[in-house]
């Protein structure tokens, strides 16, 4: 007895440590903690024009709510991730470095299981109520549940980007590999495990293999049996690939100077909207075009996450919330911007929130929402870790 | 003067703290203790796993013959220009040519060498179609070789000029004209009697710079990332792979491939020395044999090609950097761009400028701090004779021959347990740690081989200590000065890892954007950044050469001894 009330009294002392963590259903008390807050948004800073989009999303959520957005511009999601654990590990608990990071994944899967991130959060915020929750996989994430420790702000799905001036789509990637052994040295994609290239790993496998169901569970003994077609193709494919796959290309936009000199004719990408944008920016010839597999091709979103030890939670809840905005979504769909896919739900939205919507061009390289179909899902982490892993002990490293 | 007495071990000190801490923080988790991530399982398992990993032995080999080739060849390099050309007029122009080339960042370097030589790159851009009949870049391996050539041009382009400024600034510690006059009336060919007479000399002062580039080269990143093989890459990148890989208990790998790296220096180092002796001995038994030299005009010839290919492959490759930072629409075989535009400066000016700013403060802090330690620390060893005290100094030289990729998240992890993350001051201290040791490296061998006799005779017509050091020893070695100082400022402007860790992110520099940018592959972008880069160190380089020429204007033994 005596032991419970101690356990009592103490709970009491602790309770206002644990307070200092942020109520997100308590939006008011939210956005006035989060004035004047500055928020270190950690993304990949490699693409021009999502810098610029970041920089615009900076001086909305300024204007709005007083809060200071930082971009910090990693070359590798994973830097923002050590640098969590650095501090985990030097024992700084709180005020770390990093408010918030573009996640999703393998990345999203550890932090989550290692305790690294603050949450839930995500479904108290507003804007969650326009998001097209049973449309879009904004609640797994690679099979993993998200328990509103990240929140979506857009979706991505895989497109095949070639030049019309001098091929045409593929119906499959069994296609591809055929037109590959009639063209070497015209095909690539970047050097898994960039995220980008381990994709395209598993959307061969998606087109090859007969069972998808195994994917969405995690890899196990049926590991060999049901990537065995997806190696039987590699090894066809790849003395075929650009530089006999002996080199390759190190992360996604460095394919568009290959299909702009003429080096390969085809390009994996996971934005639909990245050819368009690109063609913009003088980055590809105003002939190139995207296409998908017949079968389909895998889709997923990108989330945004709140490390447990962040400053100013608050103030990375507001710019999350604000990336959920019919006007910030609007935005980012734009192909003269970003050309990224909404997860907001046309349904719930007002009809002049819509109208920005329907207003959109959708770029002259851009497939429309019907032409994409729907995006299959993406496996479970363990699949893609291990495939990479293969994949770079098969062909990432010469034989000499 | 007693605080200067302290100065060595006080800088010594600053120093040592951030090694031991880096090291430490990366020992732990080589064998196995990185609580943060669950691993508290001490043993030998990470070790095992990176000697186990399918591309070791080929990754290890590239490091190691890569950085013993460009080393070896930019040396050999630097010793034929100047044995060959050291006084004419031609080599005053290669002088003038490859000296700035020194304070381009690797990475605008790598780049443009890049641009140049790859199969849709400027090279064949400019013999296509009608000479060689390519409508589409051939699918020629010629960038990111699996044996490394491309890397080890890359390295040799950017080590030559700085071999070659520091065997200068060496030079007029040596008694060159009248060795060579010496050697020539004993009828020894130029190249051969000054390989003889003058190189030994200058290799003893240069023997730390060059030790520098042989760790530099085996360890270096971002020109790896660029010019490199991927499968697999070399060692050092395949740690940063490591680091970026999302399952966490890869960063255990990382550590102790880091700990390899490290070892694998050391081992390189000793190979180096050994052939050092062994050259010497040979050497020796060469010169009692008394031949004056073979193919002189050939290897004269041979320098000044290799040295003039240097300065025009990077020239070229600036070039190239800026027009592809205003090119519109540039597809292959196009020689030039279809338009020109300013987009890309607009689009990023005003982020330039900014980060130009903060890049000019933190290079200028260290430097200065930096030329500031090293002379109280020479002169406090002047003064006091305190050759055990500043034998220690060679522990500066530790943070240059640890990989940055093993040092610096262990640096980072005590960093933010002693509180001094994130600011721009922690990335000063960080950079600090680099910056010291090539300055120290840069100005300590003039420094010591300055002869005494001038001091003495000073203080025999009544000077004190502080006069013989501001009215003599700085106005002599004020050109090593100041090239120390722009040495270190160009060190620091090139830092990255020792940027981004320290300042955690939120201290970015012109060097840590352009490496992001540059993952994209945006060659409009980097081209953009790779320019200003170059640009920012450029001016202390400026001053290092026009300033004496503009104080000593008509004390022409202060310029060239």
């Amino acid at each position: 007895m005596k032991h419970l009330l101690w356990a009592g009294a103490l709970s009491l002392f602790t309770t206002p440590l644990l307070a200092q963590n942020p109520d997100p259903a308590d939006w008011s008390s939210v956005t006035e903690a989060a004035k004047g807050q500055t928020v270190y948004w950690n993304a990949w800073g490699g693409s021009t024009t999502t810098n610029a989009f970041l920089d615009w999303v900076g001086s909305r959520v300024s204007e709005d709510y007083g809060v200071t957005l930082e971009h910090v511009k990693l070359t590798d999601t994973a830097d923002a991730v050590s640098r969590v654990i650095a501090e985990k590990s030097a024992g700084k608990d709180d005020d770390g470095a990093v408010d918030m990071i573009w996640i999703n994944g393998a990345n999203f899967a550890n932090m989550k299981e290692a305790g690294l991130l603050f949450g839930p959060f995500a479904e108290s915020l507003p804007n969650w109520s326009v998001v097209d929750v049973d449309g879009k996989t904004v609640q797994t994430d690679f099979t993993v549940p998200t328990d509103g420790y990240e929140s979506p702000w857009a979706m991505a799905q895989v497109v095949m980007m070639y030049d019309s001036a001098r091929v045409s789509p593929q119906p499959s990637i069994a296609a591809l590999g055929a037109w590959a052994a009639e063209n070497p040295g015209r095909f690539t994609f970047p050097q898994p495990p960039d995220f980008l290239g381990s994709t395209f790993l598993k959307q061969a496998l998606i087109d090859l293999s007969a069972d998808m169901d195994a994917l969405q569970a995690p890899a196990g003994d049926n590991y060999e049996d049901v990537t065995a077609p997806l190696w039987a193709f590699l090894d066809d494919l790849t003395p075929n690939l650009w530089r006999a796959g002996r080199a390759y290309p190190a992360t996604g936009p460095q394919q568009l100077q290959l299909i702009t000199d003429g080096e390969v004719d085809y390009a994996v990408s996971f934005s639909p909207g990245e050819a368009s944008a690109a063609i913009a920016n003088f980055q590809l010839p105003d002939t190139a075009r995207t296409f998908v597999f017949d079968k389909g091709t895998l889709g997923n979103a990108s989330f945004v996450a709140i490390p447990y030890n962040s400053g100013s939670k608050e103030g990375a809840m507001v710019v999350a919330n604000f990336l959920m905005s019919p006007e910030a979504q609007a935005r980012a769909q734009d192909p003269n911007v970003l050309g990224y896919g909404t997860v907001l739900d046309m349904a719930k939205l007002t009809a002049p929130e819509r109208a920005a919507f329907d207003a959109l061009e959708l770029g002259v390289a851009t497939l429309t929402p019907a032409e994409l179909g729907t995006a299959l899902p993406e496996p479970h982490p363990s699949w893609m870790t291990r495939i990479s892993e293969d994949w770079s002990a098969r062909y990432g490293v010469l034989a000499k | 003067m007693y605080p200067l007495r302290w100065m060595p071990r006080l800088t010594l000190l600053a120093m040592l703290g951030p090694v031991v801490a880096g090291l430490l923080g990366a020992l732990a988790p080589a064998f196995g203790w990185m609580p943060a991530i669950g691993a508290q399982r001490l043993g030998f398992q990470a070790f095992e796993s990176v000697l186990n990993w399918p591309g070791f032995a080929t990754a290890t080999r590239l490091s190691l013959t890569t950085g013993l080739l460009s080393t070896g060849i930019s040396l050999g390099i630097v010793a034929l220009i100047v044995a060959g050309w050291n006084g004419t007029r031609a080599f005053e122009a290669l002088r003038r040519l490859l000296s700035p080339l020194l304070s381009i960042p690797h990475a605008a370097a790598a780049f443009g060498l890049a641009f140049l030589i790859m199969p849709s790159g400027w090279i064949l851009r400019l013999l296509s179609p009608w000479a060689t009949g390519f409508e589409r870049p051939p699918d020629w391996l010629v960038v990111q070789d699996p044996w490394g050539l491309a890397l080890v041009a890359g390295l040799v382009v950017k080590e030559v000029p700085f071999l070659l400024l520091m065997t200068l600034a060496a030079l007029p510690q040596t008694q060159e004209s009248k060795a060579r006059a010496v050697s020539a009336a004993l009828g020894y060919s130029k190249i051969r009697g000054w390989l003889i007479t003058v190189f030994p000399q200058i290799y003893d002062q240069i023997r730390l710079p060059v030790y520098v580039v042989l760790a530099y080269a085996m360890t270096v990143v971002d020109v790896a990332l660029i010019l490199g093989p991927t499968t697999p890459s070399t060692l050092s990148v395949q740690i940063l792979k490591w680091i970026g890989q999302p399952d966490l208990s890869f960063r255990l790998w990382a550590a102790a491939g880091g700990i390899i790296q490290l070892l694998l220096v050391i081992g390189a180092l000793g190979v180096w020395r050994l052939g050092e002796i062994a050259l010497g001995r040979w050497a020796r038994r060469q010169v009692v044999q008394g031949h004056r030299g073979r193919f002189d005009k050939t290897l004269q010839v041979a320098g000044l090609t290799l040295g003039a290919f240097i300065a025009g492959a990077v020239l070229f490759g600036l070039l190239s950097l800026a027009l592809w930072s205003v090119a519109g629409l540039w597809r292959f075989p196009d020689l030039l761009p279809d338009a020109l535009t300013w987009r890309t400066w607009q689009r990023h000016g005003g982020n330039l400028t900014e980060l130009f700013a903060r890049t000019s403060f933190i290079a200028g802090t260290s430097a200065a701090l930096a030329l500031a330690l090293s002379l109280a620390c020479l002169e406090a060893e002047a003064r006091f004779g305190m050759k055990n005290a500043t034998r220690t100094l060679w522990l500066l030289y530790v943070p240059l021959l640890v990989p940055q990729t093993v040092f610096l998240p262990g640096l980072q992890t005590g960093m933010i347990a002693a509180g001094v993350v994130g600011g721009t001051g922690a990335v000063i201290l960080a950079h600090l740690v680099f910056v010291l040791p090539y300055v120290f490296l840069s100005l300590s061998d003039p420094f010591r081989a300055l002869d005494p006799r001038y001091a003495v005779i000073a203080q025999a017509l009544g000077k004190g200590e502080n006069a013989v050091f501001w009215r003599l020893r700085v106005p002599l070695l004020l050109t090593p000065i100041l090239t120390a100082f722009a040495v270190g400022f160009a060190v620091s402007v090139g830092q990255y890892l020792a940027t981004l860790l320290p300042g955690a992110g939120r201290v970015s520099t012109l060097t840590t954007e352009a490496l992001a940018l540059a993952s994209g592959g945006d060659r409009r972008a980097i081209g953009a950044f790779g320019l200003m880069q170059t640009f920012a160190p450029i001016v202390p380089f400026v001053f290092a050469v026009f300033v004496p020429r503009l104080i000593y204007r008509n004390r022409r033994g202060l310029l060239n001894g």
